[in-house]
């Protein structure tokens, strides 16, 4: 390994320009799917935050024994998909309105509202389908007039999930593969600048694996220190956007790892694509 | 040893470049292999150290098949060949020692062996002084001999010379002869392709000549059909 070692620094002392221009490519190929990775982030966030205010709120008709809300309530509360069941009597939902709809506070007066148990489900629990499940359930209370959750609304908030989702499995898969690609071209470069070497090496009796141990170095090194200089671009980029744009979010620091890692990952792939061909067909 | 048994060789393009040859070289044997350009002798030369492989039959070489040889079993084959081209294929960024060194190191061999051989074979070729030399800094003749240092350093057990002349002046021609003679002198076998039939009537050794794609003579078989001397 250690010659392997030598062989990539050497080449990076041979050929500085060839090597600045590869780790540069791959640190724009992976910049560009660093501000992808952040917008899909962001989007995810803001997704998150909406999910957060999915609600069911069943409402309880007049006259109902508070024992016996009590009890429907702690009974909902002990359902797996619900995080908390909180009982909202006719003066607190009274309140509620009058401070939610300030401009049409007068409205209110004198009115009576009925009171309800209000459900939050536990992340992840938040889908259509369960949501309607957990409703249905509620509905089977006798004292529950009316259960609404927004059946619409969450619908299209689910569909919207699934959109970002796939468009961003797409997206960076796309990238992914761009950048293993321009990768691999930047190592098919290197491997062509010492065709002759390798041709030797057969020669002379090297294993195909010996012969390979360098440039995959090099396009693990390339990839991590690409990944780092993207990580560093994304960094900026993300910290002029939070100033000028919008408030945005930034990679955690296991994410921004797992990113250098891909980094290297996609450097050893491409260079063992690179590598590969041109040992198949000398 | 090396031996062919009913060997040929076509490509898709090209056509037929060797056909039907069967011929075995002997531990020490010293061989020239003559013919025109496009004879056939440089894949032939290919098929021994199994860069090409027969269309049919089989090339057998210190006990390698070309039948059954596996990459691996190929690389462990050509540690056991040296290899010479007409045209050195020295790597110009690096000396002369580390040219030659550079045979030993792709097959693992340690840093502490590797200066010890290297100075015995350059001692061997006559490059001791040129060690820290870079290729073009030498003549035409000293890069011919760098190179066979480079194919000797592993103590091979026969020599494969594609043209090793052909590039050289006549006085680099006989300095280079005369080191494959010495060479071929201490046990190893030298297989040697040239087109210069002077060099080939001035010493005594086998000649096997070839002619679209056949052997149409060998010293050591006379009796081969269409035999004429070259």
């Amino acid at each position: 390994m250690s010659r392997a070692f030598r062989d990539v620094l050497d080449d990076v002392r041979r050929t500085p320009l060839l090597s600045a221009l590869s780790v540069t490519t791959i640190a724009f190929s992976l910049f560009a799917l660093g501000l992808f990775g952040l917008v899909a982030l962001n989007i995810r966030q803001a997704l998150e935050k909406l999910e957060d205010r999915v609600e069911i709120r069943a409402f309880v008709a007049a006259g109902t024994a508070p024992e016996d809300v009590g009890q429907a309530a702690s009974d909902v509360a002990s359902f797996p998909e619900v995080q908390s069941a909180r009982i909202v009597t006719q003066e607190m939902a009274l309140k509620r309105a009058q401070s939610e709809l300030g401009e049409f506070r007068d409205v209110f007066e004198g009115a009576v509202l009925p009171g309800s148990i209000d459900v939050q489900l536990k992340p992840g629990q938040r889908d259509p389908a369960t949501v309607k499940r957990v409703a249905e359930r509620m509905k089977t209370f006798s004292f529950v007039d009316d259960v609404r959750y927004g059946e619409e609304w969450i619908e299209k908030l689910y569909r919207l999930r699934n959109i970002a989702g796939i468009s961003g499995l797409a997206l960076g898969l796309a990238f992914a593969i761009v950048s293993v690609i321009i990768i691999g071209a930047t190592i098919r470069m290197a491997v062509l600048a010492r065709s002759k070497e390798i041709s030797i090496m057969r020669l002379v009796g090297a294993t195909d694996s010996y012969i390979r141990r360098p440039f995959l170095l090099e396009g693990f090194a390339k990839g991590v220190m690409g990944g780092l200089l993207a990580l560093v671009l994304t960094w900026i980029a993300q910290t002029l956007i939070n100033r000028y744009v919008i408030e945005t979010i930034f990679f955690t620091p296991r994410v921004a790892l797992l990113g250098l890692l891909f980094g290297a990952l996609i450097g050893l792939l491409g260079s063992a694509i690179s590598v590969g061909r041109h040992l198949r067909r000398v | 040893m090396i031996r062919f048994t009913r060997v040929s060789k076509s490509y898709p393009k090209t056509g037929t470049a060797v056909h039907d040859v069967s011929l075995q070289v002997n531990k020490g044997e010293f061989v020239f292999l003559t013919g025109a350009s496009g004879a056939g002798k440089s894949t032939l030369l290919k098929m021994i150290y199994m860069e090409e492989r027969p269309t049919t039959g089989e090339v057998r070489v210190a006990g390698t098949s070309s039948v059954t040889a596996k990459a691996t079993d190929v690389a462990k084959l050509r540690r056991k060949l040296g290899i010479v081209f007409q045209d050195f294929r020295l790597l110009e960024h690096r000396t002369i020692e580390q040219n030659v060194g550079f045979a030993l190191e792709v097959i693992g061999a340690p840093d502490s062996v590797i200066g010890g051989k290297v100075a015995r074979v350059l001692t061997q070729v006559g490059l001791a002084a040129k060690g820290r030399a870079l290729p073009r800094e030498l003549s035409g003749g000293e890069q011919q001999r760098a190179a066979i240092a480079r194919a000797l350093v592993n103590d091979p057990f026969a020599l494969i010379a594609d043209e090793p002349t052909g590039n050289l002046d006549d006085r680099a021609t006989r300095g280079i002869f005369q080191l494959l003679r010495e060479i071929n002198a201490q046990g190893t076998s030298i297989i040697m392709a040239t087109h210069n039939l002077e060099l080939i009537r001035r010493n005594e050794f086998r000649t096997v000549e070839m002619a679209r794609g056949q052997v149409v003579f060998d010293s050591a078989e006379p009796s081969l059909p269409g035999t004429r001397t070259p």
